[in-house]
């Protein structure tokens, strides 16, 4: 698949913090891309940069082959922006500031368009209201109208879920799903690493600036995936004297449930753990196999950094 | 060129204009009728004739221009804070706008609410005094230019400002001064000597005397150089914008 953004050697620096560092990512056309981070990792200074919020120190930035910086129009034509933040003219009406949205990427007013994602996202019966009345889900729902008011090819999605109910974050996920379906190329930050496993294509991780692990979802589910087994008991244990000591293998649930980490169900390791707990009277009454999340996978990979 | 995108920002920008109407148009208008009430009626009838022109009707250029200034800079700075403010400012920049297109539709705007506000002024003061307007088509340039020029000023402002205080503080502190020193209500030659030296030191006084001149066919300087005076702030006023907009300076990180 044909790069649509291509990021090298980004970096940038505000005094002496050094946001980005030196940082090269590929976006394809048409994927949904799940950039994760902790806090202050650097996603929403590389999506700004991108945007034309901010300039990088150094490197390039192209979209379709266009730099960000000398060709900054024919770049952000094709960029919708949805901000982390809530930054809205309350005292413009819905309508009108979709409206706006539209007219600075050189759009003519065009009612049915804005109609259509104002039906979308359930703000129809509020396009004529001012937005300081909108309720905080209404107002992120806005936002990603106002990206969408003039259609563009590649939409950045800055924490789109933050701080909305379960049912709204489901209708997020779907425009989502239906933007990708339409053609759209999606780049997503977020802290819920659900989002990511829901959604994404490809996961880059992000943190203290650089890009440490950029791969398909899938892939790295499956490189990094491990299994946990519990073993649960009917008698609580004290310790686990009986089987040599491994950190593989622990107590849990107070006592009520062996947890053995990355240990395969068919594996002659298993069968060893479950013999010696009957030699040793122990009766367990459920055995039950988890793979990790996306959520692990993230931990584990930030937390060796 | 994204000409769209100026309109746009321009119509925005009208908007609030006319959400504010009773606002921005009535406070000027009674204030206007007061200054002519105390100056024009009470204290006017006191003072002779200035160059054969009644106190009143003296009186009328230096009000537009008070209005014109302070108005075109508050609107200005106003409509650039604002955005930055509550922050979808982010919308302008992220967005294909020029330099030139933003600057247009956001100083554009500023400058045609401050003209429909000096217009206005006009209209009011020919309810008190009666004057013929010696070159008309002076006086719409000097009213144009002069709008277009401190909403530019006003426009920086807008942009250096970080706070509620820093927005307000050189139109009060040094623009509301120098205008009210820069003969908008007397004439230089009403001063002692050494005062009337320091008057020309005063930009403010350049402009209101070419705009008296549009009146009166008369001013205390020659119109050439309140022309070149107000363009010449003008071109000051775009250099520093384009150096904000080459440079990011308080909009891009």
């Amino acid at each position: 698949m044909k790069s649509q953004i291509s990021i090298e050697n980004v970096s940038k620096v505000f005094g002496r913090h050094k946001a980005l560092n030196n940082v090269s990512l590929e976006i394809k056309k048409g994927e949904i891309f799940a950039l994760l981070g902790p806090n202050g990792a650097g996603k929403t200074t590389l999506i700004s940069a991108i945007c034309g919020l901010c300039r990088q120190s150094s490197g390039n930035i192209k979209v379709e082959d266009f730099d960000t910086l000398s060709h900054y129009k024919e770049t952000r034509n094709q960029i919708g922006l949805v901000p982390q933040e809530l930054p809205l003219d309350g005292f413009e009406s819905v309508y009108n500031s979709c409206q706006f949205s539209r007219g600075l990427f050189g759009l003519k007013e065009n009612r049915d368009h804005i109609d259509k994602i104002l039906k979308t996202l359930s703000l129809f019966d509020k396009r004529d209201e001012q937005i300081f009345g909108l309720s905080g889900g209404m107002k992120r729902r806005l936002l990603i109208a106002k990206a969408l008011a003039h259609e563009p090819k590649i939409l950045f999605l800055d924490e789109p879920t933050a701080g909305v109910d379960v049912s709204l974050r489901r209708d997020i996920w779907k425009l989502i799903e239906d933007q990708k379906k339409m053609g759209v190329t999606i780049i997503l930050t977020t802290h819920y690493i659900e989002e990511a496993e829901q959604l994404a294509d490809r996961v880059g991780i992000i943190t203290s600036g650089e890009i440490i692990l950029v791969k398909e979802k899938t892939a790295l589910m499956s490189e990094f995936s491990k299994k946990t087994t519990f073993i649960r008991l009917s008698k609580k244990l004290k310790n686990l004297s009986f089987i040599k000591k491994n950190n593989k293998i622990s107590l849990t649930e107070n006592g009520m449930a062996l947890k053995l980490v990355g240990i395969n169900n068919t594996s002659n390791e298993l069968q060893s753990i479950v013999n010696l707990l009957s030699q040793n009277g122990i009766v367990f009454t459920e055995i039950n196999t988890v793979d990790n999340s996306l959520e692990d996978i993230f931990l584990d990979l930030v937390e060796s950094q | 060129m994204n000409i769209q995108a100026a309109i746009t920002i321009y119509k925005f920008e009208m908007a609030r204009f006319s959400r504010t109407i009773f606002q921005s148009l009535v406070a000027p208008i009674i204030t206007t009728s007061l200054y002519f009430v105390v100056f024009g009626a009470a204290i006017g009838s006191k003072i002779e004739t200035i160059n054969g022109v009644s106190y009143g009707s003296f009186i009328v250029p230096g009000l537009i221009m008070l209005y014109l200034m302070t108005e075109s800079i508050n609107n200005a700075a106003f409509g650039i804070y604002f955005p930055k403010f509550v922050g979808s400012i982010f919308e302008v920049l992220s967005a294909p706008v020029s330099s030139l297109e933003a600057t247009v539709g956001y100083v554009g705007a500023a400058a045609s609410k401050s003209t429909i506000i000096g217009l206005m002024i006009f209209l009011t003061s020919n309810l008190f005094v009666t004057h013929d307007i010696k070159y008309p088509l002076v006086m719409a340039i000097f009213i144009i230019l002069t709008a277009i020029t401190f909403s530019l000023f006003g426009f920086i402002i807008g942009i250096w400002a970080q706070n509620w205080e820093k927005l307000s503080i050189i139109p009060t502190l040094l623009v509301t001064p120098l205008v009210f020193l820069g003969g908008s209500f007397y004439s230089i030659d009403m001063l002692p000597e050494f005062w009337q030296k320091v008057s020309l030191l005063n930009p403010v006084f350049y402009l209101i005397s070419g705009f008296r001149w549009s009146f009166f066919g008369a001013s205390e300087i020659p119109i050439a150089l309140s022309i070149v005076a107000i363009l010449s702030f003008k071109a000051i006023c775009l250099a520093v914008i384009a150096i904000i907009f080459k440079t990011g300076y308080r909009l891009r990180t």
